[in-house]
């Protein structure tokens, strides 16, 4: 019995999100991948059978399983992010459910912000289209490790190899210019069941993984040795009592990298220096701990540190700035302005900030530029330059999505406003090798 | 594809790997600790039921070796399973916690709230719980809600923030990006915080078989008289039940879920340890509140409708 225990517990944790359009069959893989994983159950599955009868349909519609909200269920598409819990005897899964229509680019952001791969739809028969690309640009710009590209409805074109292969070779053509580390290409049948769980009688020449076996094999955590160390604290623990009058410690959960014992730090922004004298492991004292563990270091010295503050490796400590350039999903419903005073959130700190400059607009149909908006709006995606009221340790993006991101927040009603990702990315890079490109760029848009 | 296995081997063989429960667990440390540092008055809802029990053991855990900086809330049906009551108590005691209790028979003897003919009283819950967050001036409120619990539930954000009458808006949740968690609120609102969220009921009870954490003994088999309604075994009991063509019989039962006596329901089981426990839920066929909750069976949406209210 206890050997069961152990065998479920010892499973890793996966998040991974999927993206489709409308008809791309989208519901009905993450219906196909909960049902023959066997994680329906009996009264829930009997719920969706009871609301697709009494909407008339025949066969029970595996969408309703997802579509949580009554808004949802009455219009028949999925608004929100629904996340999904599912597992295997080898991995448990997290699956942020986010809705494909263009409408929904920030939910989709959501999703992808802490997943480890996205599955990106396409249908067979129409192969990679606008909003495919829609798709992967935003698997690239949030730097989503893993990318599974699932060519759906293969039945629908006598799963034929030829088909599937062109699909994926463009596909995998246009992720890799974006900078996608990975493309894993699967040819499917949502509805028939082909290549999700069980593989495929019906194309002996694909000789890959399914979706399901790709899930559990791929590595859910990347290199986190290679990481620059970084620790953002949360909050002091002072407990203040007679068993511990000194104890005097930082709380806060690894950002990225390593720390040990004995290893000099520095505390940023202040830049002073110590050495951490213990690690606790939630309660615990441990030699040594890693991203994403949630730790209190205690330092050798009594320095002035507190909430917001960095504790990083001396000997790999980023530089601090005020003028942070990045590239934002804006969020919200009312738009984002040159001139706006925010406030930005970059790990544990909350810093006030101003708009001062919105250099471009990225186009997602076609990865243009559109130079000087002057103001984003929901859903849009483009490039601003904020200049902080105090010093950040940012890192860039493309090396930490946790200490390389960052909220802008309404100061006035605490919207969440846009979404930031800091240093070059895609949407960056168009415009440098240009150079003069920026007046080349201004042909054709439709300002 | 030799490549796919390949790279698994590395995944698993990783020092650095964390497994399912220590990575839910290290996520939960982190939003109680951020609910720590940004909010002036968090109050962690605690019932004596087996999510509200294991929140505490990881704010324990958060803020160990200091003790946790938030007072508990307990919102009282009076329809209450006396070992839960006696447990609760004890937990309260032994940590030197603060324990305030909103008490939904407060409300109905003095007339502002009115006993609903089926008896029921988790709806009436809202008005006591709200009222409490108001008096108290509460900024955060830890639930143990989780989202696998019910597909409402699966749209909840982590931090969720409510108005001054507590309403949830599921059309106008703020995004929750990374583990940005953005607590802003205006005086008189207040968040909602659920560190349980991606947590399964199976990962709750594999977390409390490793943590060795002490649970109220209804959640394992015993005998009890118990009658049936509507397709469930409940506890006879002061509350209303049961009713003369309801016959009382005697069974080995134990509960998924501990709530108000009225509309929470036992199963038939024999797992008197832990590992039994998990064996079953892992074999089971039915969800948590399918098989235990009569409340949810209202409408499709019963539990949009009263998370909209204000409902935890």
């Amino acid at each position: 019995m206890s050997t069961t225990t152990e065998q479920l517990s010892a499973t890793t944790l996966l998040r991974f999100a999927t993206a489709g359009s409308v008809d791309d069959g989208k519901s009905t893989l993450v219906g196909r991948l909960l049902h023959d994983s066997k994680s329906v159950l009996a009264d829930q599955l009997e719920a969706v059978e009871h609301a697709s009868r009494s909407r008339g349909q025949e066969a029970p519609d595996l969408a309703l399983l997802t579509d949580g909200l009554r808004a949802e269920r009455e219009q028949g598409i999925t608004i929100d992010v629904a996340y999904r819990y599912f597992a295997t005897p080898r991995r448990r899964f997290i699956l942020a459910d986010t809705p494909g229509h263009v409408q929904y680019t920030r939910n989709m952001v959501t999703g992808a912000s802490t997943a480890e791969l996205t599955v990106i739809l396409v249908d067979a028969r129409n192969g990679v289209v606008e909003q495919t690309r829609r798709h992967a640009a935003i698997a690239a710009l949030l730097r989503v490790p893993h990318v599974v590209l699932a060519v759906n409805k293969m039945d629908l074109v006598g799963y034929e190899e030829g088909v599937f292969a062109k699909i994926a070779e463009e596909f995998t053509a246009y992720a890799t210019e974006l900078g996608v580390p990975e493309v894993t290409a699967i040819p499917i049948s949502a509805l028939a069941g082909d290549n999700v769980v069980e593989p495929s009688a019906n194309m002996d020449w694909y000789g890959g993984p399914t979706v399901l076996e790709h899930l559990e094999t791929v590595p859910a955590s990347h290199d986190l040795t290679a990481c620059h160390a970084r620790l953002p604290v949360q909050y002091v623990i002072r407990p203040q009592t007679a068993e511990h009058p000194d104890y005097r410690g930082y709380a806060g959960q690894i950002a990225a990298g390593t720390f040990r014992v004995g290893e000099e730090v520095t505390v940023l922004p202040s830049g002073r220096t110590s050495r951490i004298s213990g690690i606790d492991l939630l309660g615990e004292p441990v030699d040594i701990a890693w991203t994403p563990q949630s730790v209190t270091v205690l330092l050798e010295d009594d320095i002035d540190i507190s909430r917001g503050d960095l504790i990083v490796p001396s000997k790999d400590a980023p530089p601090t700035t005020q003028d942070v350039e990045a590239t934002v999903c804006h969020v919200a419903d009312t738009p984002l302005t040159v001139g706006q005073r925010v406030l930005l959130k970059h790990t544990t700190r909350t810093v006030k900030a101003i708009v001062k400059e919105i250099p471009s607009r990225l186009t997602l149909d076609d990865l243009s530029q559109h130079p000087e908006p002057g103001r984003l709006v929901a859903n849009d995606i483009g490039i601003v330059k904020v200049r902080t009221a105090e010093p950040l340790a940012l890192d860039s993006y493309a090396d930490s999505r946790r200490t390389g991101s960052f909220l802008l927040i309404d100061p006035a009603d605490g919207t969440t406003l846009a979404a930031g990702m800091a240093g070059d990315s895609f949407a960056t890079a168009a415009k440098a090798p240009a150079g003069a490109g920026a007046t080349a760029d201004d042909d054709g848009w439709d300002f | 594809m030799t490549t796919t296995v390949d790279t698994t081997h590395e995944d698993t063989d990783s020092p650095f790997a964390l497994s399912h429960l220590d990575a839910l667990e290290s996520e939960a440390v982190h939003i109680f600790r951020e609910v720590a540092g940004e909010f002036e008055r968090p109050v962690i809802l605690f019932s004596g039921g087996k999510d509200s029990i294991v929140m505490l053991h990881l704010a324990l855990k958060a803020f160990a070796p200091a003790a946790i900086p938030f007072s508990l809330l307990h919102v009282d049906t009076g329809h209450n399973f006396p070992e839960v009551i006696e447990y609760r108590d004890r937990t309260v005691a032994q940590h030197g916690l603060r324990l305030h209790v909103a008490s939904v028979q407060d409300y109905i003897d003095r007339g502002v709230l009115k006993e609903r003919p089926d008896g029921t009283r988790n709806p009436l819950q809202t008005v006591p719980l709200t009222e409490a967050i108001q008096q108290h001036r509460f900024d955060a409120v830890f639930g143990g809600g989780r989202r696998d619990e019910e597909k409402a539930r699966a749209k909840e954000r982590v931090f969720s923030l409510r108005d001054e009458f507590s309403q949830w808006d599921p059309r106008r949740q703020r995004p929750e990006l990374w583990q940005l968690y953005n607590g802003r609120h205006a005086p008189g609102e207040h968040v909602r915080v659920f560190p349980l969220s991606n947590w399964t009921e199976l990962d709750v009870w594999q977390y409390i078989a490793r943590e060795g954490i002490e649970l109220p003994e209804i959640y394992f088999a015993h005998e009890r008289e118990v009658f049936s309604r509507n397709g469930m075994w409940l506890t006879a009991g002061e509350w209303g039940g049961p009713k003369e063509h309801e016959p009382v019989v005697r069974r080995l039962i134990r509960y998924r879920t501990v709530g108000d006596m009225s509309c929470t329901g036992a199963v038939d089981s024999d797992a008197t340890t832990l590992d039994a426990v998990i064996a079953e839920i892992a074999a089971s066929r039915l969800t948590e509140r399918g098989a235990t909750r009569a409340d949810d069976k209202l409408s499709e949406a019963a539990m949009e409708d009263r998370k909209r209210e204000g409902y935890f």
